[in-house]
C-alpha cells in the first residue's frame, strides 16, 4: 500500500537526516551525559570535611586544644597559631582556607564565616566538641553521620531530573526546529502538492523521535547507574510507557509551539520562550518545593514537573504506572492539547 | 498608442471539454486589496505545452498555484485532468508532477533517497533507475544534494516531479538562474517527457524557452490574458516583418529626437515606433523600404548614426508591443 510505504520512507529519512547532524548528535546524546558527569562528581555526596580550626597562642591555648582534641565523635584539625598572625588568620576565614578561629581566654571567642555552608558546619562541630568535654557533660551519644546512602545524595535527585531535561529539549527542539526548517526553505509546501498524506508526515517525525528515544534514555541511565551509582528501581514496563507518553508530549509541544513560525529564528525563540520557564520551574536542578507553598499546585502542573516527580519516584523508588497516574494524566493532558494545537494551527506554507 | 489584438486559440474546443488537460474560466485571486489574478481564462490541450509569459507580478505564479491545489480562488472554475480541486484533490495530486519555482530540497539527502521518497508518496511508480536516466544523474545518485551544482539540483527537482509518471507538468521558471548549458539540458527533459505524450504548463522569463517548449502561448500582464496563440501567431499578430532599431551618434541626440513620431510612421515600410531609453525601435513590413528611407531621412536632415541593425520580430518584440515592458524587468 501506498500510504504505508510513504510512512516508512519518510521515517526513514528523518533517521538518516538526524543521523547527518553531527551537531544534533552531540546535543542530544553527549551533552547530558557530560551535564551529569559535571555535576555528578561535583556534588557527589562523601566524607562531611574534618573542620579547619585554629587556636591563637596565649593563655590556656595548649588546654584548650588538648580538651578538643578528646571530644568523642568530633573529628577536628587543630592547630596552635602565634598570635601575631591574627590578621592574617581573619583573612583566611573569608577566603575559606581555614574554617574556624579560636580566641582562647576567660571569654572564649569563636570566629567563623557563617555565610559558607563549611563555615557553619564547622561552628557546630566545635560547639558539638566544647559541650561534649565540659565539667559534667553527659557521654556523647551520637556520632556525626552524613548522609550517604545510594538514592538519597544530590547526584540521585539529579540525574532523573537531567533526564526529564534531555526529554523536554530534545523533542521540542528536534522537532519544531525540524519543521519550521521544512516550512521555511518551503519543502513543506513541494509536499503539499503530493498525495503525502499530512498525517503521515507529522507522524514519521513521532516515529523516528522513538527510535532515538532509546538509545538517549539508555545513554544517560547507564551513566548514571555504572559511573554515578545512581539506583535503577524502575519497572522497565513502567518505565517504557513514562518514557514514550513523556516523548509524544514534548514533540507534540514542539509541533505546537512552531506551529506558525516562518523562520528558525521565529521557531528558536519561541522554544526557547516555551522551555526557559520549565528549566527553572521544574525541579531539575533543585526541587520546586523551594518555591513558595501557594505556588506549589500550579507547579506540579508543568510537563517537565509532572515528567520529573514521575522519574524520581520510579527509578529511585520504584514507584509504579498506578501510583503515577496523576503525573500520568497531567502528561496526557498535554499532550493531547499540543496535538489539538499543532493540527488546526499548523501552517504547511 | 499601443494596439492590443487578441488571438483565440484556432483549435477551440467545441462543446465537449475533450482534449482538455486544464480548463479556467474567469480565475479571480485576490491578496487583501491587490487583484492578483483578474478574470482569466485558460486552456491546456492535452498533449500539449502551454507557455505562460508575462512580466513579474502578472499574476502567473499565482495562476498556477491555484492550478496545483496550493491556493483557493476566489472566484472561477477551474478544471484539472476533468476533475476539480474541491472534489478530488487526492486524485489530482497523483496524476500531476509539479516544480515549483524556489523550492529546496533536503540537502543532507543523496539524490536517490530524495527520489525514492518522493516516489513513496505515489500509487503510480516509475523506475528509479529511469528516472535517473532521463534527469542524468545516474552517476550521481549517491551525491548529497548539497553537493550538487545548481543545474544538476534542478533536474533532481524535475526528476521528482516525474516520479509517478505524471499526465500533467507544472513548471514554474524551471530554469531561472541557472546557465545556458543547464537550461538546454532542462529542455531535453521536458521535451522527452512532450513526446512521451505528457502536457505541460509552464511559466517563463525566456523567450528562447518559450518558443523552444510551448506549442501555444498567453501573454498574461495585471493578472488577464492580453495575447494567446502559437509563437508564430503572436509574432505575426505584430503585421511586422522585422524591427529597425538606431541609435545616434553622439552630439546628434537632439537632432535625432525632434524627428517626429508622424514623420517616421510617414515612411515607407513603417508600422510602429517605440522608443528606449538609448535606442529607437520601428517596426516595419517592408524592411528594405523602411531602411532606404530611414536613412534617407537622417542624411537630410544631417544625423548621424553610432549603430543601426535589423532582426525579425522575436517574442520578445510582441511581448514588449503587448505590455510596455521588458520580460525581464525587475
Amino acid at each position: 500500500m501506498a500510504d504505508h510505504s510513504a510512512l516508512f520512507e519518510l521515517v526513514r529519512v528523518r533517521v538518516l537526516l538526524f543521523l547527518r547532524e553531527p551537531e544534533a548528535l552531540f546535543w542530544v546524546f553527549v551533552f547530558p551525559v557530560l551535564m551529569a558527569a559535571a555535576l555528578g562528581f561535583a556534588f557527589q555526596g562523601g566524607e562531611a570535611p574534618t573542620a579547619r580550626v585554629r587556636v591563637l597562642d596565649g593563655d590556656g591555648a595548649a588546654a584548650l586544644v588538648e580538651r578538643l582534641s578528646k571530644a568523642p565523635g568530633v573529628p577536628l584539625e587543630l592547630e596552635i597559631a602565634p598570635q601575631e598572625e591574627e590578621p592574617e588568620l581573619r583573612r583566611a576565614i573569608t577566603s575559606g582556607r581555614i574554617d574556624v578561629l579560636l580566641l582562647p581566654g576567660d571569654d572564649l571567642e569563636l570566629i567563623f564565616d557563617g555565610q559558607r555552608p563549611e563555615g557553619a558546619a564547622a561552628r557546630t562541630a566545635v560547639e558539638l566538641a566544647l559541650a561534649r568535654t565540659a565539667p559534667g557533660a553527659p557521654p556523647a551519644e551520637a556520632t556525626l553521620a552524613p548522609m550517604r546512602e545510594r538514592g538519597s545524595r544530590y547526584v540521585d535527585f539529579l540525574l532523573p531530573g537531567l533526564l526529564g531535561l534531555n526529554l523536554m529539549s530534545t523533542g521540542m527542539w528536534v522537532i519544531g526546529f525540524a519543521v519550521a526548517d521544512l516550512r521555511q526553505r518551503k519543502v513543506l509546501k513541494r509536499l503539499l502538492v503530493t498525495p503525502m498524506r499530512r498525517s503521515s508526515f507529522l507522524l514519521s517525525f513521532l516515529l523516528a523521535r522513538l527510535v532515538f528515544l532509546v538509545m538517549e534514555v539508555a545513554a544517560l541511565v547507564l551513566f548514571g547507574a555504572l559511573v554515578l551509582d545512581v539506583p535503577f528501581r524502575a519497572g522497565y514496563f513502567d518505565f517504557l510507557v513514562l518514557t514514550l507518553l513523556a516523548a509524544f508530549t514534548f514533540a507534540g509541544l514542539g509541533l505546537a509551539v512552531t506551529s506558525r513560525a516562518q523562520t528558525l529564528q521565529g521557531a528558536s525563540g519561541l522554544l526557547n520562550f516555551a522551555m526557559l520557564p520549565m528549566w527553572l520551574l521544574s525541579g531539575v536542578f533543585f526541587s520546586y518545593e523551594r518555591f513558595p507553598e501557594f505556588l506549589h499546585p500550579f507547579l506540579k502542573l508543568i510537563p517537565l514537573s509532572a515528567l520529573n516527580d514521575a522519574l524520581r519516584a520510579t527509578m529511585l523508588e520504584g514507584a509504579s504506572l498506578t501510583t503515577l497516574l496523576p503525573e500520568l494524566a497531567i502528561l496526557a493532558a498535554w499532550a493531547a492539547a499540543a496535538f489539538v494545537v499543532a493540527l488546526t494551527c499548523f501552517r504547511w506554507r | 498608442m499601443r494596439r492590443i489584438r487578441r488571438y483565440r486559440l484556432r483549435r477551440v474546443v467545441g462543446d465537449t471539454h475533450k482534449g482538455a488537460a486544464v480548463r479556467v474560466r474567469g480565475l479571480v485571486v485576490r491578496y487583501g486589496a491587490l487583484t492578483a489574478v483578474d478574470g482569466l481564462d485558460l486552456e491546456v490541450r492535452a498533449g500539449t505545452c502551454m507557455g505562460i509569459l508575462g512580466p513579474n507580478g502578472a499574476g502567473k505564479t499565482t495562476t498556477i498555484e491555484v492550478l496545483e491545489g496550493l491556493r483557493d480562488p476566489d472566484a472561477g472554475e477551474v478544471e484539472v485532468l476533468g476533475r476539480t480541486w474541491g472534489a478530488d484533490a487526492l486524485g489530482i495530486r497523483e496524476r500531476i508532477g509539479v516544480q515549483l519555482q524556489e523550492t529546496d530540497l533536503q540537502r543532507k539527502l543523496t539524490v536517490i533517497e530524495t527520489l525514492r521518497m518522493f516516489q513513496s508518496f505515489y500509487k503510480q511508480k516509475r523506475d528509479l533507475g529511469e528516472i535517473l536516466e532521463l534527469v542524468g544523474l545516474t552517476e550521481k545518485r549517491r551525491a548529497r544534494v548539497d553537493d550538487l551544482s545548481g543545474g544538476q539540483r534542478q533536474r533532481l527537482t524535475l526528476g521528482c516531479a516525474l516520479v509517478n509518471r505524471p499526465e500533467l507538468l507544472f513548471l514554474d521558471e524551471p530554469t531561472t538562474g541557472l546557465d545556458p548549458q543547464a537550461r538546454r539540458r532542462v529542455w531535453e527533459i521536458v521535451e522527452e517527457f512532450k513526446r512521451a505524450g505528457g502536457t505541460a504548463l509552464l511559466t517563463t522569463h525566456y523567450m528562447e524557452e518559450a518558443e523552444r517548449l510551448a506549442d501555444d502561448l498567453v501573454v498574461v500582464d495585471r493578472g488577464r490574458v492580453v495575447a494567446r496563440g502559437t509563437p508564430m501567431e503572436l509574432i505575426a499578430s505584430l503585421g511586422a516583418t522585422g524591427v529597425v532599431r538606431y541609435a545616434p551618434r553622439a552630439g546628434h541626440e537632439v537632432a535625432a529626437a525632434a524627428i517626429g513620431e508622424a514623420e517616421f510612421l510617414a515612411l515607407p515600410g513603417v508600422r510602429s515606433l517605440r522608443v528606449g531609453n538609448d535606442s529607437r525601435e520601428l517596426i516595419v513590413h517592408d524592411t528594405q523600404a523602411a531602411v532606404v528611407a530611414l536613412l534617407g531621412l537622417f542624411e537630410a536632415r544631417g544625423i548621424q548614426l553610432e549603430d543601426l541593425s535589423t532582426h525579425r520580430p522575436t517574442l520578445e518584440d510582441v511581448f514588449v508591443a503587448l505590455t510596455g515592458k521588458q520580460l525581464r524587468d525587475g
